[in-house]
């Protein structure tokens, strides 16, 4: 015969509070800690959009099926992903389940008195005992108050507790750790961060339409953007001439803080940006902009102005396009600067020191169709040469001019670019705090030993014990210092 | 004296430190493989199973030697990157080869420092192998002419940021091997008695409690290098996290100590699985290091390589 077993009708409520105590214990909070590490892994390894967006679509082309499968496991964007912002989720929800309770009960406690004497000392550790002169309980008082213990007197006895101070770092530093968390998201709903490339004697003026890339936060748009202007005066790089490293850059600017304004000039540097408000620029990338002018057959001006090169390397070898769409037909001289030429056997030209003592400009002249209007976005460095035709192929030095076909290209100098960065994000000073008190809350918790010490003069024998909280050491050497004050030895 | 100067005398210096930790490791060797004795045959033994004995009398000297060695050994690659240093006019922290060469002097400085409290001599042999292993593939594989440093390096929180990152790294790398020698005499007891030339070697319970002693003393120092990174960042790059390869390991390095100290403190975990999970979280920083610096992409690509 068999017995149904009776099992507790657990009902929403108890199943809400069982799941409750489930994802709020150490061991649920255990497993999601080490899940967070596994799960930041993937991100490091494939390239990911908000790092580096030409990588991720390289990846899709040489392996097409593998990134079809990795895009729609978000294994590109892992850090802003469903899955991953699940498990910090659930993580900070069960550190808050576990630190906010045990902060009242903390709260409660440190003002509590320590509990009292235990009847039987001789059964704790570093019991010891000896027969009293009399003074013992004076001296151990004032003793156990010069070492800031908290003490409760009763009949013939103290106890005494010290280092409540290692649970109040151990939840200040959880509780920072929500800090920082909430620092991340008022940067993520109220942070503007964009760049844009800007060449040496150009002006920046702040709103979305000067930038290359813009990203806004959630609650701001481009009418959030403070009205201050930058021009680029001078930018000077200084290079190591044996090994071509860089060793300083420095960016001389002039700034309007607002409309009618006082300029301003003032220096970058990489690891000094300038600041308005709470918006901070920075000084990322820099090279070369060859500074050209494009006439057609009859002599009018279709193109005139610097166009920004992309590095290659260390020594500053660039590629870049000059596009003139305003031509009939349009011209484009998909073009490579070295700014110290010179030719290697497999390479062609290259760059030998990234300073301009040799510069040189070389180019591929192509007309037709730059296939600007079919509003598909293309690169600025890249001419799409699918609907044109090459009609030459020449390299100039600075001051030199070149007459072909569709007209002139005059090579007219070069300018340094800049790439600033321009970033706003309101939530890093809470960040910031949270990573401060973090660390004084993690001090506090790994040094700080609770501990207790007992004393009992009875029957003419005094008598003391002392207990460490999780094993901590050196309560030993301070239990023998206490005896020796008692003893008066 | 020239900037070339001081570049040679540093790798002098670091040449002898090497030939030094050379003699240290065999002093350790020697002292650890002689100190078992097998007693000569005699009627006595005779037919009977040698039962061999630890006696370290014999190899006392080779010990205090070996320990010798290994102290100036220290101060000569002490002074090998302080040359280095004055050579680049900067801290010698601008490549791999650098790191490499503060990175074992931090490994070194931990064991000494750790011996004067603990008798760690039985590490000895391990801890001036793989000193000596690091400043090999340094000054082999690694070797820059010493130059200045990129404008991204140059700032107050390179000090700041490297100095704490290659000591918390020092330390994880002596708990590392600790736990390493946990979980090795562990099996070896797991099979009977401990073999004669391991007697001498501290309890598993001593070196349980050591390893995470150690980790906990320095994992403060691990979250000020990541904090002291992210404020730099914040003024090198615009902003103070980016999920950067080398920030993302840090990070996971971080996390899978964290989970380490709460799984001992919180949880109770002891011994086997508290030294497997050691191990684990001790090779995150250990893959950080090699696999980002040299492989890797991102920002934090200084390896110089």
């Amino acid at each position: 015969m068999s017995e149904k077993i009776q099992v507790p009708e657990l009902g929403a409520a108890g199943l809400a509070r069982y799941f409750w105590r489930q994802l709020t214990s150490m061991r649920t909070a255990l497993v999601l800690l080490l899940l967070l590490g596994l799960a930041a892994i993937p991100g490091s390894l494939i390239p990911q959009n908000s790092q580096n967006p030409m990588a991720v679509t390289d990846y899709f082309e040489q392996h097409r099926t593998l990134a079809i499968w990795f895009e729609r496991l978000s294994l590109f964007d892992v850090y802003s992903s469903a899955w991953f912002s699940a498990i910090y989720i659930l993580l900070f929800i069960s550190l808050i389940g576990c630190v906010l309770p045990r902060s009242f009960e903390h709260f409660h406690a440190a003002r509590a008195l320590p509990p009292k004497t235990p009847k039987n000392l001789a059964r704790l550790e570093h019991f010891q005992s000896w027969s009293a002169s009399g003074e013992e309980l004076a001296i151990a008082k004032e003793w156990l108050r010069s070492k800031k213990f908290r003490i409760l007197e009763s009949e013939g006895s103290i106890s005494a507790e010290k280092g409540y101070l290692r649970e109040t770092g151990n939840l200040f530093f959880h509780v920072s750790l929500i800090l920082i968390l909430i620092g991340v998201l008022i940067g993520g709903l109220f942070g503007v961060r964009g760049s844009a490339i800007v060449s040496q004697g150009e002006r920046f003026v702040n709103n979305a339409t000067s930038y290359d890339t813009i990203s806004f936060g959630q609650i701001t748009n481009e009418n959030s953007l403070p009205p201050f202007t930058i021009t680029v005066d001078k930018f000077v790089a200084k290079y190591n001439t044996l090994t071509s490293a860089p060793e300083d850059y420095t960016l001389y600017v002039t700034t309007v803080a607002e409309p009618n304004a006082k300029p301003i000039k003032q220096v970058v540097k990489v690891n000094s940006p300038i600041t308005f408000g709470s918006t901070r620029i920075y000084l990322q990338a820099n090279g070369y902009s060859p500074v050209v002018t494009v006439q057609d057959k009859k002599g009018n001006v279709t193109f005139q102005g610097p166009v920004p090169f992309l590095p290659q390397d260390g020594n500053l070898r660039s590629i870049g396009a000059i596009k003139v769409p305003d031509g009939d037909p349009q011209l484009g001289f998909v073009s490579s600067f070295v700014p110290t030429y010179s030719r290697s056997s497999d390479q062609g030209a290259i760059s030998v020191f990234p300073e301009l003592l040799d510069p040189k400009l070389l180019f591929s002249i192509w007309q037709g169709d730059l296939g600007l209007n079919n509003g598909k976005p293309q690169s600025v460095y890249r001419i799409d040469t699918a609907k044109m035709k090459q009609i030459g192929l020449n390299s100039l030095k600075p001051g030199e001019f070149l007459k072909f076909g569709e007209g002139t290209i005059t090579f007219e100098g070069v300018v340094p670019w800049v790439n600033l960065q321009i970033v706003s994000d309101p939530g890093k000073r809470y960040s910031l705090i949270g990573g401060i008190v973090a660390i004084l809350g993690l001090l506090a918790s790994l040094f700080t030993r609770r501990r207790r010490i007992w004393i009992r003069v009875s029957a003419g024998e005094v008598e003391v014990a002392g207990l460490a909280k999780n094993g901590a050491p050196g309560l030993e050497t301070e239990m023998a210092e206490f005896v020796t004050k008692l003893r008066g030895i | 004296m020239s900037a070339q100067d001081w570049a040679y005398l540093s790798n002098y210096a670091i040449y002898s430190a090497m030939a030094l930790f050379t003699l240290a490791f065999f002093g350790h060797a020697y002292e650890t493989a002689w100190a078992v004795r097998t007693p000569i045959a005699s009627a006595e033994t005779e037919g009977n199973l040698v039962t061999k004995t630890f006696d370290n009398s014999r190899t006392q000297k080779a010990m205090r030697i070996a320990t010798a060695m290994m102290i100036l050994g220290f101060v000569f690659l002490l002074f090998g990157v302080i040359a280095r240093g004055i050579s680049a006019g900067r801290v010698p922290w601008g490549n791999m080869y650098e790191f490499s060469i503060t990175g074992a002097l931090a490994f070194t400085g931990a064991y000494l420092f750790a011996l004067r409290k603990y008798d760690l001599r039985w590490l000895g042999v391990l801890v001036s192998f793989s000193v000596l292993l690091t400043l090999g593939t340094a000054i082999t594989l690694l070797y820059r002419v010493s130059a200045p440093l990129v404008p991204a390096l140059k700032s107050t929180w390179l000090v700041i940021h490297v100095s704490a990152a290659i000591i918390s790294g020092g330390v994880f790398l002596l708990a590392n091997v600790i736990a390493a020698a946990y979980l090795y005499l562990d099996n070896m007891e797991s099979k009977g008695p401990r073999k004669v030339w391991a007697q001498r070697l501290p309890s598993l319970d001593v070196l349980d409690q050591l390893s995470y002693r150690l980790v906990a003393f320095v994992f403060p120092l691990w979250t000020f290098a990541v904090i002291a990174g992210a404020i730099w960042a914040e003024s090198a790059w615009g902003r103070y996290w980016g999920w950067d390869p080398k920030e993302t390991w840090a990070f996971i390095t971080w996390v899978a100590y964290a989970a380490y100290l709460h799984a001992r403190v919180t949880v109770g975990w002891r011994g086997r699985r508290a030294a497997w999970l050691c191990l684990l979280a001790g090779s995150t920083f250990l893959f950080n290091y090699v696999y980002v610096n040299v492989w890797g992409t991102g920002k934090h690509t200084y390896s110089g390589l």
